[in-house]
């Protein structure tokens, strides 16, 4: 916990959303530490996309404040800034719960339009692309290298000229995680990255985010309902219902807290008591 | 289909019923009285029950023809389309070769036809369209920005056109840019205050922005002479020698024999290059990342924010391309026609583009300009027909949707590959979808 404190990559501070009287969030405060997989998990309904909506632009929060570190010291106020800035400027990437892919582009299409400010950059805002500057057939190549390493890496490399729509579910959701990555963040938002996939594709997902955080540093910030990818690879969780923070810290802290069990097994505010009488003996 | 091929005939005659007397109800009136003016000025009634059953009749049996034959298996809409579908994947094929066979023809046209006229107008008139068609094309086909409005920057380019040469005397290579550059400007100031807008929504907007600009051009008398239009709007030289017979001219120059041909000819190349200069840049923007963020956008708004693209610029962009080569074509139809009024700038003519792009499949440039050569010139094939000619050309428009619903060209191709270039199925293409 100190450790985080020291140096987070992302501190939400007293967060609250509403919609019209719908209070969706409620003073919420999380720190993600910077290399570390932080989840966030909840029963259904419980603010969880919000959050990830707040910190990635798509919602401007009522109140509170998120700030983004990076490692070279530089701080971005993320409430402050527009989704796309968040995205380019803060290198928050992110997926979606219902996969969000260009369906007709073919996958290293994909690929391609998450590296588009670079190549934007390159191609001198089109001005010196349109004529064929040779800096920019340079850049193209790069990223087209990178988008196949990325490719290569989620298992998609003989798909890579395939529409996105013709791939298979499992497939879309490591593709879309392949095009947060070439955006190369420094937190990578994961909405519900398990969803819809069998036991085997969630264990080889578990491998596939360790070895994106071992190879790349990225920090990782996870909705699951999975709890076998929840407790298998976040080192930080912290679980919500109705808004609110009810537990925050490892998995093992999380797995014993009578209120976190109380509140997934739907039981009221009188029967935790009785709940964490049994639970510690 | 074995359900199918068993005849209802209960059920077609009550369908046939239906639609007679649907047909009653639509032509009573229309068609069932007919009114003159009577000897003292009233207006009289001439009831025309026998012209009213004839057409009631033939719809009774038509209807009931058809609804057998379908039940008889014999119109397999569903399989049609399916062996369009599979034509479509080969039309892909062929496409390669296609593009060169046109462009040769596009070039041999004036060669062809040289001693006839009416085919070199005829032939401007298509290329005109198909430059349009191309500039709209990167809005609403790459862009996915539904534009009913497009004829709105063609008016500007026109008028930017003849009001810059008229008051500034200034050649047309000059002023070609000027305009393109101001339609551009229309198309940013119209981008603003649509940007939040998509589908159904932009289109009404565009559609009223269209004409707006029309109703201004017609109530601005002092700046555009208003209805009258303009008149005397200086003929394109050969670089600087004017289409004249006599001294100076073009003719004496290169020691032809002088035609008006000539400045025929030319203004079809001029239109020739612009329209193939358009279809370069579109082709080359498309393989530049602003492109592909044209193409992105079309598919998934909130995924192209999510990953850093500024979407606000991005559609301002397209905007702004399209705008301006529809400023090219309206500042070349300034100079070819030498006079211009707001008449030539209606509704009907942002439709006939648009008409062009989704006949010719939204995104493909070659299947655009097939769709505005069909067009146009099948426009022009039915001028004798008259009055039928609206008729004729609604239904072959209903055909081409009922067989060919996502237009002539509709499968993608994408602008970057790794191992191979796929062609990529009209069903997953999201300009298609919708």
């Amino acid at each position: 916990m100190s450790a985080s404190e020291r140096d987070p990559i992302l501190e939400i501070r007293h967060l609250t959303m509403r919609f019209g009287g719908l209070l969706a969030v409620d003073d919420l405060s999380i720190t993600a530490r910077r290399g570390g997989v932080t989840a966030v998990i909840g029963p259904n309904g419980a603010g969880k996309t919000t959050v990830f909506n707040c910190v990635t632009g798509f919602y401007r929060p009522s109140q509170g404040m998120i700030r983004l570190r990076h490692r070279d010291g530089a701080e971005f106020l993320l409430e402050r800034l527009p989704d796309f800035r968040i995205a380019s400027r803060g290198r928050v990437a992110r997926t979606f719960q219902n996969v969000r892919l260009f369906a007709g582009m073919t996958a290293i299409e994909n690929l391609l339009v998450a590296q588009h400010n670079p190549l934007m950059l390159a191609s001198g805002y089109s001005l010196l692309g349109i004529v064929g500057f040779p800096g920019y057939a340079r850049a193209e190549r790069a990223a087209i290298e990178r988008a196949a390493h990325w490719l290569e890496r989620t298992g998609l490399l003989s798909r890579a000229d395939d529409p996105a729509a013709s791939l298979a579910y499992g497939a879309q959701r490591r593709l879309e995680i392949a095009r947060a990555m070439c955006m190369e963040p420094v937190l990578l938002c994961l909405d519900e990255p398990a969803a819809g996939l069998n036991p085997r594709e969630s264990e080889e997902l578990n491998e596939l985010l360790m070895r994106i955080r071992a190879d790349t540093g990225t920090s990782i910030l996870l909705i699951e309902h999975d709890m076998s990818v929840v407790m298998g690879i976040s080192d930080h969780i912290v679980v919500l219902d109705y808004g609110r923070k009810i537990a925050d810290g490892t998995p093992q802290q999380v797995r014993d807290d009578p209120k976190v069990i109380a509140a997934y097994l739907g039981v009221d505010e009188e029967a935790v008591g009785a709940i964490a009488t049994e639970v510690k003996p | 289909m074995a359900i199918r091929s068993r005849l209802d005939l209960a059920a077609a005659l009550k369908d046939s019923v239906l639609a007679a007397l649907l047909a009653l109800g639509l032509f009573g009136l229309v068609v069932g009285i007919r009114t003159e003016t009577g000897p003292v000025g009233a207006l009289e009634l001439f009831p025309r029950i026998g012209l009213l059953a004839a057409i009631v009749g033939v719809i009774f049996l038509g209807r009931f023809a058809f609804v057998l034959l379908y039940q008889g298996g014999f119109l397999d809409f569903a399989g049609a389309r399916l062996a369009s579908a599979n034509l479509g994947t080969r039309f892909g094929g062929i496409q390669r070769f296609a593009g060169p066979a046109l462009l040769g023809f596009a070039i041999a046209v004036p060669i062809l036809f040289y001693e006839n006229r009416y085919y070199l107008d005829l032939g401007i008139l298509v290329l005109t369209y198909v430059m349009l068609g191309w500039g709209l094309n990167i809005v609403v086909g790459l862009a996915g920005l539904l534009d009913l409005g497009y004829v709105a920057f063609y008016a500007v380019g026109a008028y930017a056109y003849a009001l810059l040469a008229q008051h500034t005397g200034l050649s047309f290579w000059v002023c070609l840019p000027v305009a393109g550059i101001l339609a551009a400007f229309w198309g940013i100031l119209l981008g603003f205050p649509v940007l939040r807008l998509r589908g159904d929504y932009l289109a009404i907007v565009t559609l009223a922005f269209g004409e707006i600009i029309r109703i201004v051009l017609i109530n601005w008398q002092s700046f555009t002479n208003g209805p009258n239009g303009i008149t005397g709007i200086p003929r394109p030289s050969f670089f600087g020698l004017p289409f004249i017979d006599g001294e100076g001219g073009f003719a004496e120059r290169f020691g032809f024999e002088f035609s008006p041909l000539h400045r025929i000819v030319f203004l079809y190349y001029v239109i020739l290059v612009l329209a193939l200069v358009t279809n370069f840049v579109t082709i080359r923007l498309r393989r530049l990342p602003i492109g592909r963020a044209w193409e992105a956008l079309r598919e998934d708004e909130i995924a192209c924010r999510s990953l850093g693209i500024n979407t606000t610029n991005t559609k301002l962009t397209a905007f702004a391309i399209g705008a301006m080569f529809g400023g090219f074509a309206g500042a070349f139809f300034a100079t070819r026609q030498g006079f211009i009024s707001p008449e030539s700038f209606v509704f009907m003519e942002s439709a006939l583009i648009l008409a062009i792009v989704v006949l010719g499949g939204m995104g493909s440039q070659i299947g655009v300009a097939v769709a505005a050569f069909v067009m146009i010139g099948g426009f022009e094939l039915f001028r004798e027909f008259a009055q039928a000619r609206m008729l004729l050309f609604g239904a072959a428009m209903v055909a081409i949707m009922v067989w060919r619903p996502r237009g002539l060209v509709a499968t993608r191709v994408p602008s970057v590959f790794l191992a191979k270039r796929k062609i990529i199925p009209a069903e997953v293409v999201e300009g298609a979808r919708r």
